[in-house]
């Protein structure tokens, strides 16, 4: 996926995560800061290179004194673009979208931009940060499954009901939208967590529907140039 | 076709809360505030009421233009684009993006990892040093960032959604006890903002409900 082009160069930190620092197997686990961002891209068929930062490796590379000068936040996805350098993936996402706006990634009305900033939101603050690496050490090792359980459930609860007054074919709408590229990754981690998705038929059918679209495969954490072999789809 | 005033749905101490009601002040739109406390009654929030019109089961959720908006951020840029004037984001793509970057380190970064559910769930005695760990990490990262984009403001010279993010989370870390000696812009920005009427009105002391022992 990651090729070097003339003239302008993108650069984004992103990563796979091991499964084994969990130990819950060796299903493909997917973190879900950087596929948002990766299917922004892909979506809106921008090029651009990956520089990996592993998480786990040498203490977590996103440590390190270089990393730490592009991105203070020390977390992943980073997007270095048109001379500046962006952290937070849907700051990221609002940055193409207002400068790269085709195809689009949020509506033209504003109720339902609305609809689409509070789903993402919904996940990006509500559910994700609360089973991101960083808490799951805190909270110990013989804790963190059902942490993470609690945490996406909890999340899902009130995710499912407000689909069901949101969503068409994906989640606002008929057309892919920001909330989309949030939810795909996080029902991925909710996989990895063995979360069980019964109750959320309308997530379930939604996330469906996007893995079948290209941009959702191709960014897939599977098939990224810094995906371990025993990860590899 | 608006009928009747905006309904906010509010706590007084809720920071996220506080962000939309600076938002509601500085467009000069008038609201109603409907109080939900989040530690009475087991937490007003898990009503069957408000569920109903919030399944996050959370505040801040704004009632307006017959719509239902929770997400303090969400209810933010919905009145930026809806209530245009006086602007909270700059016109500027990059400047925008750096806006919405401070905002998601503190929106998602920091609040959702101090707030009272997941407090709960740490339990008592340990409340407090997890609070103060969430706050200085990122407090961390939110003063290197702060170095290179701000001016009188988080973002250049303008109030941004980002100082809407700020002071509650200035405010919190006040509460949980955090040293702001290591931040010096960050505290710079916030007694600016702290001047500024809009932040006075919206203030958690001189809220509907605020408890007597609290007012102000």
């Amino acid at each position: 996926m990651s090729s070097v082009h003339v003239g302008p160069a993108w650069s984004l930190s992103a990563f796979p995560q091991p499964s084994d620092g969990f130990g819950w197997g060796n299903e493909c686990v997917s973190p879900t800061h950087q596929p948002r961002s990766l299917l922004a891209l892909a979506l809106k068929n921008i090029d651009y290179e990956t520089v990996a930062i592993n998480l786990t490796k040498d203490g977590g590379q996103q440590f390190s004194e270089e990393f730490q000068a592009l991105n203070p936040m020390k977390q992943v996805p980073a997007l270095k673009i048109d001379g500046i350098t962006i952290g937070q993936s849907l700051a990221i996402i609002e940055y193409l979208e207002e400068t790269r706006p085709t195809p689009r990634l949020l509506p033209r009305d504003p109720k339902k931009r609305a609809q689409v900033r509070m789903v993402s939101d919904l996940i990006a603050s509500g559910i994700q940060p609360l089973q991101n690496l960083s808490v799951l050490k805190q909270v110990g090792q013989e804790n963190q499954l059902t942490w993470a359980q609690q945490a996406i459930t909890s999340g899902f609860n009130a995710l499912e009901q407000i689909l069901q007054s949101t969503a068409g074919r994906y989640c606002v709408g008929d057309e892919v939208s920001m909330a989309d590229l949030c939810l795909a990754p996080q029902v991925a981690n909710a996989d990895r967590f063995k979360v069980d998705l019964t109750p959320y038929p309308t997530i379930s059918h939604i996330n469906k529907s996007l893995l079948a679209l290209e941009a959702f495969h191709v960014s897939h954490p599977c098939r990224q140039p810094d995906t371990p072999p025993e990860l590899r789809a």
